[in-house]
């Protein structure tokens, strides 16, 4: 039938972009950055599919600046076919990009609020944007506490600038490491001892990345300490190919993660996550 | 000027005349034929190329041709292939990129310029493609080649006279009778003179139709076509009640029947690759010789592959278990959360070309007679 459905723009076109600066964070993972004059907008937590030629493409949160928008930034853990592949790309090197996608974090909502920070990893990957928001505007917000967590003092990422943060009066960074050697003097564990002791509010916001058993592990401590769930976000991680709602393959229960997702409020995903293997 | 609401009557050579109407106006035409043991969608050139005298008979795990001793060109119920298999090719190419020392060049493939016209839709099969028309082309980031087939497919609808043991398009309210976005509808009359009794669905429809000699549907014509419905629609092989099928299922996610169903499906995909309204896919890595220019193509996927829903770490969906329910919930519950209908339009193809016979009506049933006490989904 010849239907009144508008002619569409090809969703999986990309825009090649050239990398700027390529730098080294950790053994296994590196940061991007790429210029764009004219300005990427994005909003804190949401994603780019990045297309390596000939190889493949990839959801890969966004990690930069949004008040710099003329600098776009990816940090990447080499895992597997193509993120290795992009571990050996230098300056000048051309990826596709395509993006932004998906939802973002609730800055705008948690005006007024303290806001806790909770990410294990290289969650704090797709939690910098936010962090940066919550810092230049710290007038916005009440108190800011940052916990982080590492296998050990080797892999924690963002390193230097954690330590500028820590170093700021007006905001709590807090560090945590599964195992360390001698030289490291803060504590050790997992992210969710650092809420021992720290002063926490039923009304404040609790944005939480990490990997999936960190996080529930992080949403229990907080239903103890009298969070509510419907004051927590969460980002998820599924498997995505088209990243805008049409391959199918992000699918959680009702949920498409690439275009629902992947910031959640957790009450609202949480039943799906509750079933093993949905 | 025929009427929107006016049915017309065609003969043979008059239906004969509205395909070639079809063609003569640059349309492909892609209909049923036999092919390979089966009643497939293919090109057809005209009138000739649909099978005659054929039915189908559908049973799960089962399939099979029979001669239908008349003259019947739409006597069978649906063909394996679906009209995806049209507007969601299995194989699309998508981009192109070309690598060279200035950078890459990319090149969006070139949006199909191939206007179709599908010969012999069912209702179950237009309530399909208006689901997936939902899925695809209307979102935020439609994709731009269905969207360009479908607005070039012209759509002859045949209403059902002949379901098959695996049908239950009566409980999933799509048919017998096809209602909906078609451009012609056809009722196919076997008693007395063989004739099709013709609805209009559109100025498309009506301007076609305008093209070939036709004579006005008497009270007897319209009653007999209605017949031809109204007693398909008794002829059901499968039903499933969809009262609270939704909250059913998300109510029992740890059912002891999906490990029962496990145990005998051989997550073979068949089900999701016959599927109308199975609409996943993959993206696909290509390139050349010279390795310079790569090709990024779209294919079918399905929910049952092992690689489907890997992340780092693994699948989130090891288990044929957790497969199979994926597969079914999504159908019959979580589109309901997503798209606001029923992804299962009850063309019972998943029943028949399951190599084991698993029937989804069935399940429905078991869980339905037995449902769990409390789930996990609840809390
Ligand atoms: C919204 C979103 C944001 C993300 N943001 C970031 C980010 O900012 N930074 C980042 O580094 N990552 C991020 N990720 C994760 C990133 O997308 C994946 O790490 C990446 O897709 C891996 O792709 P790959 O081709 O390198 O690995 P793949 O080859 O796809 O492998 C991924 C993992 O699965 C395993 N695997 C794959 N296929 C199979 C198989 N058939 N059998 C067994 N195991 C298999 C691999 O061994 C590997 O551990 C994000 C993901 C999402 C969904
Ligand atoms: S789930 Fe089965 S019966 Fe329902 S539309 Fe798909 S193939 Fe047809
Ligand atoms: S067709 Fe049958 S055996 Fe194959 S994946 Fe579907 S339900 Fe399982
Ligand atoms: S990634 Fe394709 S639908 Fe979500």
């Amino acid at each position: 039938m010849a239907t009144s459905l508008p002619v569409a723009a090809n969703a999986y076109a990309l825009e090649p972009m050239t990398i700027a600066r390529a730098s080294r964070d950790l053994d296994d993972v590196f940061t991007f950055e790429f210029d764009v004059p004219g300005g990427f907008a994005f909003r804190p937590g949401q994603f780019n599919m990045l297309y390596v030629h000939g190889v493949g493409e990839v959801p890969i949160s966004i990690s930069g600046d949004p008040a710099t928008p003329q600098r776009l930034v990816h940090t990447i853990r080499a895992v597997g076919t193509v993120t290795r592949v992009m571990d050996k790309l230098k300056a000048g090197d051309v990826l596709g990009v395509r993006g932004p996608y998906g939802a973002a974090w609730p800055l705008d909502e948690l005006r007024g609020k303290d806001v806790l920070v909770m990410t294990g990893g290289l969650g704090l990957a797709p939690l910098r944007p936010a962090i940066l928001h919550l810092l230049a505007h710290r007038g916005d917000y009440g108190r800011i506490t940052i916990l982080y967590g590492a296998r050990s003092p080797a892999d924690i990422l963002y390193r230097d600038e954690l330590a500028r943060w820590r170093g700021r009066f007006d905001c709590r960074v807090e560090a945590i490491v599964d195992r360390a050697g001698r030289d490291w003097y803060g504590p050790i564990g997992v992210v969710t001892r650092l809420l021992d002791g720290l002063p926490l509010d039923p009304d404040d916001g609790v944005l939480l990345c990490g990997p999936e058993i960190m996080m529930r592990f992080a949403v229990r401590a907080l239903d103890e300490r009298g969070v509510p769930r419907t004051n927590i976000w969460v980002s998820l991680e599924r498997s995505m190919k088209c990243g805008v709602g049409l391959c199918g393959h992000c699918q959680l229960g009702g949920s498409f993660v690439c275009k629902d997702g992947p910031v959640y409020r957790f009450d609202r995903i949480a039943p799906a996550l509750q079933v093993r293997e949905l | 000027m025929l009427d929107l609401n006016q049915r017309v009557v065609l003969d043979r050579a008059g239906f004969a005349a509205l395909l070639q109407a079809l063609a003569d106006d640059g349309h492909a035409l892609v209909g049923p034929t036999v092919g390979d043991g089966a009643i497939v969608l293919d090109a057809i050139a005209g009138i000739d190329d649909l099978p005659r005298g054929v039915g189908d008979d559908q049973a799960p795990g089962h399939y099979r041709l029979r001669d239908r001793g008349d003259a019947a060109l739409f006597g069978y119920a649906v063909s394996p292939h679906a009209w995806k298999r049209e507007l969601l090719p299995p194989r699309v190419p998508l981009v192109q990129i070309r690598r060279s020392a200035t950078g890459l060049a990319i090149e969006a493939a070139p949006a199909p310029t191939r206007k179709v016209a599908f010969i012999g839709v069912r209702g179950c099969e237009l309530a399909a493609i208006a689901i997936q028309d939902r899925v695809l082309a209307t979102g935020a980031h439609p994709d731009a080649d269905y969207a360009a087939r479908r607005a070039q497919s012209f759509i002859l609808a045949v209403h059902c006279g002949s379901p098959a043991g695996t049908c239950f398009c009566v409980s999933m309210e799509t048919g017998p009778r096809a209602r909906g976005a078609f451009d012609l509808a056809a009722t196919e009359l076997l008693d007395g003179e063989h004739r099709f009794v013709i609805e209009i669905g559109s100025d498309a429809g009506r301007a076609i139709l305008a093209r070939v000699a036709s004579r006005t549907a008497t009270t007897d014509d319209v009653t007999a076509a209605t017949a031809v419905t109204d007693h398909a629609a008794t002829q059901m092989g499968r039903a499933m009640p969809t009262a609270g099928l939704r909250d059913l299922l998300m109510a029992n996610l740890e059912h002891p029947r999906w490990q029962h169903v496990a145990d005998r499906c051989l997550g073979c995909a068949n089900c999701t690759m016959s599927c109308p309204t199975c609409f996943c896919t993959s993206v696909e890595d290509t390139t050349d010789l010279s390795g310079d220019v790569a090709t990024r193509t779209r294919r079918w996927d399905s929910c049952f592959t092992a690689d489907f829903a890997y992340v780092h770490g693994g699948s989130a969906r090891p288990s044929l278990r957790a497969r199979y329910r994926q597969w079914m919930t999504h159908k019959l519950a979580t589109w309901h959360d997503q798209f606001d209908s029923s992804g299962c339009v009850g063309c019972g193809r998943c029943i028949t070309w399951c190599p084991v016979g698993i029937d989804l009506t069935e399940e429905v049933a078991a869980i339905r007679a037995a449902p769990a006490p409390r789930s996990h989904a609840d809390g």
